[in-house]
């Protein structure tokens, strides 16, 4: 079971549904001891950065998502799920993320328009195993008005958006995107299908 | 390169797409699902739902209509009309739609967009703005309300500005003037509305060629363009739009690889 951590931060149906779209199974959990069962864990996000990281305590789930993480569940942070993988964000600076990646989070600086709302080509600057099937320039879909800086050599895929953004830092069994894979289309459904089978619990028929 | 983007307009009526469609082979004309799946193929890059049911019955339909093309179309989607209150806003955004527009209703009480945006971040929070210019006036734009029935005596840029303070994320302008004219977008509304805000800014109303979105993002500051009755009739198709645009220089999504 690929358990969607639902700590009543964001759209968390659509993310369901597009695992679904997928033939994989994902269940929204609300109870944190509910990570134990999961063979991989998504953690989603939207809007504020604090609020995200407080609702995250609040709801329990950090020792949770610290103990799957050291077991090597595979994992994947989307949007501000992605951010909170890193350690903190000046979105707001009193609240911690998880530290699964050495940085930070800043602001969307010399850009037109804050936030980033639309389609933006990645271009892949590494690879990962549930990267497989993206292509170097396919589009993704972006809302966010800040992005992770890595201080440790994490980055996988960048954006341009008035300078190259990470849109996509991982290493062994985790994975953060700062776009929406589950509104990215067929790009983003080929992305949710490759994690969903790095648990190989999991039947893919694969239609859309 | 942040892709412009093209987006298609669904009107619906007690759950029903009420305009005409070219999709002949279509088992079912009016069901907005069969049609969003159509958009999403040709590459539309997001959708816009505007519910347009008059009934005091429309909430279940509205919620439910979210929820079936949230279950089909993994693409963006927006759903408008006659959003008035947080709460139906959220109905509708947890059913599975990314973003509500509201128009009336945050006109005559302005604090719905800072409690939309508050819930559910500005992300989600669309200002949809008829607009009117006014008389004798090429800079001025005058705010309608109640699909352009009623004049407010308020100015556009000024509304939209304020909105945005509010919380919105996104503005959708649409141009009462250019409103099923063919005349192309209006440039002159568009730029002002773009050059004033920070948030992307939608603009509708009057496209009827490929060279009237070149003019539109070559013209002005406007990060999409939106199109009802050109794309259901088949006047134009996203993707021969899109190809044009490409041609011009102007950044859109390609084409996407099938998921097989």
């Amino acid at each position: 079971m690929i358990a969607i951590v639902d700590y009543g931060v964001g759209n968390l149906a659509s993310a369901q549904k597009a695992f679904a779209a997928v033939g994989a199974h994902a269940a929204l959990v609300r109870e944190p001891t509910g990570l134990r069962q999961a063979t991989a864990v998504v953690l989603p996000g939207v809007g504020n950065f604090g609020h995200c990281s407080r609702e995250l305590h609040r709801h329990g789930f950090v020792p949770e998502l610290r103990d799957a993480r050291a077991r090597g569940v595979p994992m994947l942070g989307i949007c501000v799920g992605m951010q909170l993988l890193f350690d903190g964000s000046e979105e707001d600076r009193g609240e911690p993320g998880l530290g699964f990646f050495r940085g930070s989070v800043v602001k969307l600086a010399g850009v037109p328009r804050v936030p980033q709302i639309g389609w933006n080509a990645v271009r892949k600057t590494g690879d990962h195993p549930w990267l497989r099937d993206v292509a170097d320039g396919d589009h993704f879909y972006f809302v966010h008005s800040y992005a992770a800086e890595a201080a440790e050599d994490v980055a996988l895929g960048t954006v341009e958006y008035g300078g190259a953004r990470l849109a996509i830092a991982g290493r062994d069994r985790l994975l953060g995107v700062q776009f929406h894979p589950e509104k990215s289309g067929a790009n983003g459904l080929r992305l949710l299908r490759a994690f969903a089978t790095a648990d190989a619990g999991v039947v893919v028929s694969g239609r859309r | 390169m942040l892709a412009k983007r093209i987006i298609p307009c669904l009107d619906v009526k007690d759950g029903r797409v009420v305009k005409g469609t070219r999709f002949t082979d279509l088992r079912d004309a009016g069901d907005p699902v069969e049609l969003a799946r159509r958009y999403d193929l040709e590459g539309g890059d997001e959708l816009v739902f505007l519910d347009i049911t008059a009934s005091a019955e429309r909430r279940p339909t509205v919620v439910a209509l979210a929820a079936h093309v949230a279950d089909v179309l993994f693409i963006p989607f927006t759903v408008g009309g006659g959003i008035g209150s947080a709460d139906l806003a959220g109905e509708i955004l947890r059913a599975g739609a990314d973003k509500v527009a509201v128009n009336s209703a945050a006109v005559r009480d302005p604090a719905l967009l800072s409690a939309i945006a508050d819930r559910y971040g500005s992300q989600a929070t669309v200002l949809s703005i008829d607009a009117r210019q006014q008389p004798g006036r090429t800079d001025r734009w005058e705010v309608v309300i109640d699909g352009g029935r009623v004049a407010t005596g308020r100015d556009a840029i000024e509304w939209a500005e304020s909105a945005v303070a509010r919380g919105a994320g996104e503005i959708l302008l649409n141009s009462i003037d250019r409103d099923g004219t063919k005349l192309g977008f209006d440039l002159g509304l568009t730029a002002a509305v773009a050059d004033a805000v920070g948030v992307p800014v939608i603009a509708s109303g009057g496209a009827s060629s490929a060279d009237d979105y070149v003019a539109l993002f070559q013209r002005t500051g406007a990060d999409a363009g939106l199109a009802a009755s050109i794309f259901h009739y088949g006047e134009l198709t996203i993707g021969g739009v899109k190809d044009v645009l490409a041609a011009a220089g102007i950044p859109v999504r390609p084409r996407e690889r099938a998921l097989a």
